[in-house]
């Protein structure tokens, strides 16, 4: 119950936080040239400027600066995000449909990518400096290394088009007209490449942290105390080490959470799946900044919503902190 | 008497590289049932290194190289690793320094202690659970049932020793090593501690290797006693002999180098006049303020009033938690207390603004306690002892000046100016930051546990350099320490402080002579082999 | 044992080292070896590597000299990794300093302001700083260094925070040293060590961004950036997939040395780790 206590406390604290974003993104935004008019009008082939006035109030863009913020502000905290111009449909309707996929991305990216890179950054800890960990850590620094977006179309090149294993892109079969079981088996294939773009990136990452927590932790003195208790190495590694070592893993979560986000644009755009970081990119080529607004906010929430997540797993793990040492 | 453990000519090599080839060479040792043999040394001496070798837990590339360690006839080096494991925790078992890092943080302590049990034995839960508490209760753990299912970081520390200990004794082992167990607590809880100890093994006829660097320890708890230096054994015998008729030099010089609590030097005269006069002095921790909520509030400093006779030294010892670090902090204006006055002269130090506290701070200054951290690794140490004038408006060659004379004062060599610290020794170290301390020419000096940090030969001599310092300059020195061997030796009057509070003070004969409030009297009593006065003296 | 010396004991330092200064050399030949615009029309489009002799690396869908390019994109991508390195590190040293010195309300209202930026998911604000501001290539690079400023200003903050307290600088203070002083002088030149390692993970997710950016083409499309291949590359990937594997390997390459250097930076700064990476 503590825990869930000091989790909401930082929870609260995260508002000033959104708040800054908010407020900073909107005010960043009125410097851009070009507002969502201009843009309707680009893509209608120009229009004339009595018509911009009016489409201007319409969309409420003639106001000034602070009263917009404030409506705008007023209008989240209905969970109101506003109206694409592009998409002729609520932004908060156009984000809800893409939400999913990004979703189901991220999830299994994490986790796959969690519990590979800590079994593997285990394994090379304990045959430090031997063969097994020269081999781990050469691939781990490799695909660390590599951008994401060029694994993906390597992926695509070596798994699609050259073995025919795996689609290309896309989301599902489209026309084929699966239901249920095979439907969720279709959607699951063409995620595989995506996901594991994503998961041998961050794998990485937790492989390269959890190898030096490790090496760092068995350096501690309540590693010799368990061994002079006449434990044996496995013992001392799995009862001991670990589960100290996975302490700055799991705060790494948290710290990731928005760079794993940042990356599903990316992989997202290379392999034409319809979510959330597509309708970023997609947002900002088409000038929709109500969108783009709408799905920062989206965003942070979703960081927010990890980072309390991965608070609360850390107070279980540490009981240092929630006796509030 | 049957040796229990016995150590033939014992040698560990190191890896090349090292600042000498061996760690240890050719020691031997014996250790009887039922008694305490404490291997006493300073720092460098190789006596941790005695331990790990013992348990086969040395460090990676350092290993045996010869000799015998026979447990009870049976020679531990020859016995492959599974073999070894089942002795380590059943028949010899070790406890450490620092008990906060030797427990694992994030397990309770009932199930570390239960973990000997789950290793060695094929106990039910419930049985081990029984005796785990059984064994809490043996060594007398306020409220053991709590204790069980506590982390180690909601004990005292003192606390957490006791729950080593127990974990140490679960399985009754015939030998415990125990590796300057008391070094990290109190007195008082240090002394708690030395008589569980030698409690238990009256109670189950333990033998004890007991490694430390303190005489007083060594006073009070051992049968017998071995002298190491640089990794051999320069004298061993009873406690007796060695305390009192020891043969080889350094024996004599180290035990010459313990200040004595029974021989205090005779008083020295004392100025009627103050240097410092401190009233009132109130320090709080722990308000909350606008953007955190409050946590628990501690008075460090409550109503404290002592004054600082010129050219004499004040003693203020205490415990951790006392409050004494707190009160020098706030002396120099590292802290900025709450309430009451600093008088210095006719300025009150308490109440001066930060801009006109830059002007006044060259006239008290600090020597601090840890000779590593105190002086900046990045920085040639002459120019350390000259940054105070500099930063005080004096030109850069008469600051170098300065500094110049200021080493050969404090007896360093003005030409290794150039150097950087960590090319000093730890004793050095502070007599560099005795003369950073004195380049601004202050009328007082604070020393916070100036000497706690040195090895006791290298202790008494800065002792004997603070003291003929306080002749040449008319120093006036406030002395901060917990080792109340040093407060005999080098001040003339003592405050003792309990619990933010001053509860006695007086002149050193008055008040370690005869001491009137019973913190004082408790304090006294525990220092370890307080009897004992060195032979010579 | 000096600094070199102890760099130069572990392997993949060295191998950091030398493919380091292949990228360098690269780099700076590029004018020498490929004097013209690289981005202009060369030759026949679509040419396999090894067909031609004067295209070692084959040409792109626009008939482009690969070779020319990836030379060209090495000194961009060095250049705006080490400005945008240099931009992140100024800010997130300077926030992380005063934040970890004067503690308080400044950490609290500094802190918040780090929290923000970190919150926001680095991508997706570099998006919005390219929607508003525009592509040209100092724009990227200064939208990049200003998305990475947050992990360095942590980091600085934490190394302020522990050594703020070491007696050395609560000598400092009793000597009547100044504010200033002390945080630059004597703090900070023993904060630096691993701030500088981070460096090394700062530029190599520096190069990694643009050429992300590149990729969809929000990157300054007159630069010769790898990024920028691999997109041109995008829609042949079926059949000449080499378009955009090849400039993929040269990021590869050069952020693996950035990473290797970093962390034989790393090992050499603290020797009692050796032996354990």
């Amino acid at each position: 119950m503590r825990i869930l206590l000091l989790a909401g406390r930082r929870l609260l604290a995260s508002v000033p936080t959104l708040l800054i974003i908010l407020v900073g993104l909107f005010l960043l935004l009125q410097l851009a040239p070009g507002d969502t008019v201009d843009a309707l009008m680009a893509q209608m082939g120009g229009g004339d400027p009595a018509q911009m006035e009016k489409l201007r109030s319409f969309y409420g863009l003639d106001a000034p600066v602070a009263v917009q913020l404030g409506r705008y502000l007023l209008r989240l905290i209905r969970f109101d995000l506003g109206f694409s111009a592009i998409y002729g449909q609520p932004v908060a309707t156009v984000i809800a449909e893409r939400l999913p996929v990004t979703l189901l991305l991220m999830v299994s990216a994490l986790c796959l990518s969690f519990a590979g890179g800590t079994a593997l950054g285990v394994l090379a800890a304990r045959r430090v400096n031997r063969w097994p960990d020269t081999l781990i850590s050469t691939l781990g620094l490799i695909f660390y290394a590599t951008p994401s977006f060029w694994l993906g179309l390597m992926g695509v090149v070596v798994f699609a088009v050259k073995l025919g294993w795996l689609p290309a892109n896309g989301f599902e079969q489209i026309g084929a007209g699966y239901t249920g079981v095979q439907r969720a088996g279709d959607i699951a294939l063409h995620f595989v490449l995506p996901t594991a773009t994503l998961t041998l990136i961050f794998l990485a990452i937790y492989l390269r942290v959890m190898r030096a927590a490790m090496l760092e932790v068995m350096t501690l003195d309540f590693i010799r105390t368990a061994r002079a208790k006449g434990v044996g190495e496995t013992g001392v590694v799995i009862r001991h080490a670990l589960r100290n070592a996975l302490l700055p893993a799991v705060t790494l979560v948290g710290l990731q959470a928005g760079t794993l986000l940042g990356g599903s644009v990316v992989v997202e755009s290379v392999f034409a799946l319809p979510g959330l970081g597509r309708l970023a990119y997609e947002s900002v080529v088409q000038r929709d900044l109500n969108m783009l607004l709408g799905i920062v906010f989206v965003s942070a929430l979703l960081v927010i919503t990890v980072n309390f997540c991965v608070d609360v797993l850390y107070a279980k793990l540490d009981p240092r902190i929630a006796t509030g040492r | 008497m049957t040796a229990v453990l016995e150590l033939r000519g014992l040698s560990v090599a190191l890896p090349p590289g090292a600042d000498r080839p061996f760690a240890l060479q050719d020691v031997s040792l014996s250790l009887q049932r039922g008694r305490t043999l404490c291997v006493v040394g300073e720092s460098g001496s190789g006596k941790s290194m005695t331990a790990g070798a013992v348990m086969r837990l040395l460090p990676d590339g350092v290993s045996v190289s010869a000799g015998q360690v026979l447990l009870d006839g049976t020679d531990l080096l020859t016995l492959p690793e599974p073999a070894m494991r089942k002795i380590r925790g059943a028949r010899i078992a070790m406890i450490f320094q620092e008990p906060m890092t030797a427990l694992n943080p994030l397990r309770p302590i009932g199930d570390q202690i239960a973990e000997v049990f789950r290793t060695h034995t094929d106990l039910s839960r419930a049985a081990i659970a029984r005796r785990t508490l059984a064994l809490l209760e043996e060594v007398r753990l306020p409220d053991p049932a709590a204790a069980l299912a506590a982390f180690p970081h909601e004990l005292s520390g003192g606390q957490r020793q006791r729950a080593m200990i127990a974990m140490a004794l679960a399985l009754e082992p015939e030998t415990l090593i125990a590796d300057e167990p008391t070094t990290a607590l109190d007195v008082t809880t240090q002394a708690q501690i030395l008589h569980l100890i030698r409690d238990l093994q009256a109670r189950r006829g333990t033998a004890v290797l007991f490694i430390t660097h303190d005489f007083g320890v060594v006073a009070e708890i051992a049968h017998d006693i071995a002298v190491m230096q640089g990794g051999t054994v320069v004298e061993q015998g009873p406690a007796d002999a060695i305390l009192n008729h020891p043969q080889h030099p350094y024996t004599k010089a180290l035990i010459a180098a313990v200040p004595p609590l029974s021989h205090i030097p005779p008083p020295r005269p004392i100025s009627p006049e103050a240097a410092l006069t401190i009233t009132g002095l109130s320090k709080e921790f722990g308000k909350p303020t606008r953007f955190r909520r409050a946590k628990r509030l501690v008075r460090a400093l409550d109503d404290v009033s002592v004054t600082l006779p010129r050219g004499g030294t004040l003693g203020i010892v205490g415990e951790s938690g006392s409050g004494k670090s707190t009160l020098a902090r706030c002396v120099v204006r590292l802290l900025d207390p709450d309430g009451g006055s600093i008088r210095l002269g006719t300025t009150d130090l308490a109440a001066l603004a930060p801009r006109q506290l830059r002007t006044e701070r060259s006239r008290i200054q600090m020597v601090f306690q840890d000779p590593y951290a105190s002086l900046n690794p990045r920085r040639r140490v002459g120019e350390l002892v000259a940054q105070g004038p500099m930063v005080q408006g004096v030109a850069r060659a008469e600051a170098f000046d300065r500094a110049r004379e200021l080493f050969g004062l404090v007896g360093l060599d003005p030409g290794a100016m150039n150097r950087f610290p960590h090319e000093f020794s730890g004793g050095q170290r502070q007599r560099i930051g005795l003369a950073r301390a004195l380049a601004l020419r202050p009328e007082v000096l604070v020393a916070d546990e100036a000497v706690s940090a040195l090895d006791v030969s290298v202790q008494a001599q800065i002792l004997r350099l603070l003291a003929d310092l306080r002749e040449r300059l008319g120093l006036s020195t406030l002395f901060i320490t917990h080792d109340l061997r040093v407060a005999a030796q080098i001040c003339d009057w003592i405050a003792v402080m309990h619990r933010g509070r001053v509860v006695e003070e007086g002149t050193v004969a008055a008040v370690f002579g005869a001491p009137q409030h019973e913190y004082t009297r408790a304090l006294l009593a525990s220092v370890p082999g307080r009897g004992w006065a060195p032979p010579g003296i | 044992m000096s600094l070199l010396k102890r760099f130069g004991r572990s392997p993949p330092a060295v191998i950091g080292l030398l493919l380091m200064l292949v990228v360098l050399a690269a780099a700076l030949l590029a004018s020498t070896l490929y004097p013209d615009d690289p981005l202009r029309l060369a030759g026949r489009p679509l040419q396999w590597p090894g067909a031609n002799p004067r295209f070692p690396f084959g040409t792109d869908p626009s008939g482009r000299d690969i070779a020319a390019q990836i030379l060209h994109g090495a000194r961009v991508s060095l250049l705006i990794g080490s400005v945008a390195t240099v931009v992140s590190l100024g800010v997130g040293i300077l926030i992380g300093a005063f934040a970890g010195y004067f503690g308080g309300w400044v950490d609290d209202v500094l802190m918040r302001i780090t929290e923000a930026f970190q919150t926001l998911p680095a991508f997706l604000l570099l998006l919005v700083l390219v929607a508003v501001f525009g592509s040209d290539i100092a724009t990227v690079t200064l939208a990049i260094g200003l998305v990475s400023w947050p992990a360095t200003a942590r980091l600085t903050r934490a190394e302020f925070l522990t050594l703020r307290e070491r007696e050395f600088v609560q000598a400092c203070r009793t000597l009547g040293m100044g504010h200033g002083q002390i945080v630059f002088r004597e703090i900070l030149p023993n904060a630096l060590p691993p701030i500088i390692v981070y460096a090394g993970v700062v530029m190599a997710s520096s190069i990694l961004l643009e050429s992300a950016l590149a990729f969809l083409n929000l990157s300054d499309p007159n630069i010769a950036s790898w990024g920028n291949m691999i997109g041109a590359g995008k829609g042949v990937l079926r059949s000449q997939w080499y378009v955009s594997a090849i400039p993929g390997v040269a990021i590869l390459i050069t952020v693996l040395a950035v990473s290797l250097v970093g962390q034989g930076l790393n090992d050499a700064l603290n020797p009692r780790l050796r032996g354990r990476s």
